[in-house]
């Protein structure tokens, strides 16, 4: 295989802003602080980063600052500068900055992804007409304006064709909860037992309020260089090894091919044609969890277990737990943790690559990182030092 | 959802896109149609410009028969839209046709509880305002 474009890429610094429900701090001011820190921690100044990748730009209230509000806050001189949604899900920005660096327009790329979920209320489509997608107009007039809504239809599917249980979905919520016992940035801490996951409130069959994120103000920053740097990185340079884009079905919500995956089939496998590594060789998976299904979707599309067989996989948490096979959303994810929208998942795969994670996989060398439901999608396979 | 007369229909938010208008006002005769392609005889949805199978623009709303099979589902059970008051199906309803397009609706006719993958189900229509908006209930399986 000719060297992917991709491993020119590493990631040398990340970070995170203070994280939580009410913060009452603007996205920018959490934007900042979070760029600073991940700016440092790369070993780099602000007159040293020559480019801005960011997810989702300028789309109104969905997003919590734009590229432009950050790029005149701290006066950067930029060679290269990105921001949108229409893209390989919230981890495209970081995509594109990997390719921005392997092509030479620009040295580091600050990426981040900011929410103001917690205090300024949760995105979800507009029921209040207007302009709206066609995709979402056949949708919204039926009551269902959430993602919630979208994709329990999925999950009820996947569980009318394989069997999977409400008791398999609470494991990946549980496992959640437990690991963000030791994040204490986390949003929900208290020990969850499977009584408490099955008797909370219904919220859309099949899924219950433990079955969804919660959401929260906080900003992420990963910072992207070209691997000549990585000697230079001071807690050890994160290799991108393979990068998944693809969505080769139709991108939408509702008449995508398959009603039990979705784009994440196509992304998963694009990154695996990627590389030489497998699924066995991964030591953690950092899965996006805005929904429990959308986890145990992401274990199936990268190939953990066959299709279908996600549910038997999590069963009893114990395969997905910090000791097992597959040490799963280690920082509480964002059932969890809080809704950092996918780039949380990416901050504690380069934490657990560094080995200073706050629940530390041994001997971890190789991490998945995938983020994205729906028709959005991307992931990335990193690894400590190059393979 | 509630079906109450005296509170009327949801509020549902229908703004069509320029080839979807027909959809929400096919019902005025009691008959459901989709953009079907003169080209290659393939029904699109939701509807566009162009056949995204054969690229021919001879494009037309057409009669089907208002039945298919329920794909999937799921029961709302919180209330996003005020007046909009739960609890409520949301259903893909595969159509006969061609069941690689799905029909999103509310299933009513029956209690939220009673909906099942595979169900078969007839539209019927429910006057909101200038439209009229496809919903499904359940039929007998033949």
């Amino acid at each position: 295989m000719e060297e992917p474009l991709e491993r020119r890429a590493i990631i040398s610094g990340a970070a995170q802003s203070d994280i939580g429900r009410r913060l009452h701090r603007s996205g920018l001011d959490l934007t900042i602080e979070a760029s600073l820190r991940a700016i440092d921690d790369a070993g780099l100044t602000v007159a040293d980063i020559d480019g801005i990748s960011t997810y989702p730009g300028m789309s109104g209230p969905f997003g919590g600052c734009t590229g432009a509000e950050l790029h005149d806050a701290l006066r950067f001189s930029l060679n290269w500068r990105d921001g949108g949604a229409e893209t390989s899900g919230q981890l495209g920005a970081v995509h594109k900055a990997v390719l921005a660096v392997a092509a030479g327009l620009a040295k580091h790329v600050l990426c981040f992804r900011t929410v103001y979920e917690g205090s300024g209320g949760p995105a979800r489509a507009s029921g209040g007409g207007g302009a709206m997608p066609p995709a979402f107009q056949y949708l919204i007039p039926y009551g269902v304006t959430s993602a919630a809504n979208w994709i329990s239809c999925y999950a009820q599917r996947h569980m009318h064709d394989y069997g999977t249980t409400r008791e398999q979905l609470g494991a990946i919520a549980i496992n959640a909860r437990t690991n963000a016992a030791s994040n204490p940035k986390a949003i929900y801490t208290e020990p969850m037992t499977m009584d408490d996951y099955l008797s909370v409130r219904m919220i859309s069959d099949p899924f219950g309020l433990y079955d969804c994120d919660v959401p929260c103000d906080g900003s992420t920053v990963v910072i992207v260089s070209h691997r000549d740097h990585a000697p230079d990185v001071p807690h050890g340079a994160i290799h991108v090894n393979a990068m998944g884009t693809a969505l080769r079905g139709r991108p939408s919500w509702d008449q995508f091919e398959d009603l039990t995956t979705m784009a994440m089939r196509d992304s998963a496998a694009s990154m695996w044609e990627r590389t030489e590594m497998t699924a066995a060789d991964v030591d953690t998976a950092q899965l996006y969890d805005g929904f429990t299904w959308l986890t145990m979707a992401w274990i199936e599309a990268l190939g953990f277990c066959g299709k279908g067989e996600g549910g038997p996989f999590v069963e009893g948490g114990g395969r997905i737990a910090p000791g097992g096979d597959l040490p799963l959303n280690t920082n509480g994810g964002q059932l969890s943790g809080g809704r950092l929208h996918g780039f949380g998942f990416l901050h504690e795969g380069v934490m657990q690559l560094r080995g200073t994670a706050n629940v530390q996989v041994a001997d971890c060398e190789v991490a998945v990182v995938g983020a994205g439901g729906g028709p959005e999608s991307g992931c990335l396979l990193l690894t400590k030092g190059i393979r | 959802m509630s079906t109450d007369a005296s509170s009327g229909p949801p509020p549902r938010f229908i703004s069509p896109h320029a080839e979807g208008e027909f959809y929400w006002t096919s019902g005025a005769d009691g008959v459901l149609r989709l953009q079907r392609c003169g080209g290659c005889r393939r029904y699109i949805h939701p509807p566009g410009p162009v056949c995204p199978y054969c690229h021919s623009r001879d494009l037309a709303p057409e009669p089907i028969a208002g039945t298919g099979t329920i794909a999937t589902f799921t029961i709302n059970r919180k209330e996003w839209i005020p007046g909009f008051e739960p609890p409520y199906v949301f259903a893909l309803v595969e159509i006969d046709e061609d069941p690689t397009i799905r029909l999103g609706t509310n299933i009513v006719g029956c209690g939220v509880d009673e909906v099942e993958i595979g169900m078969r189900v007839a539209v019927e229509f429910e006057a909101n305002g200038e439209w009229h908006v496809p919903l499904f209930h359940p039929i007998p399986t033949e």
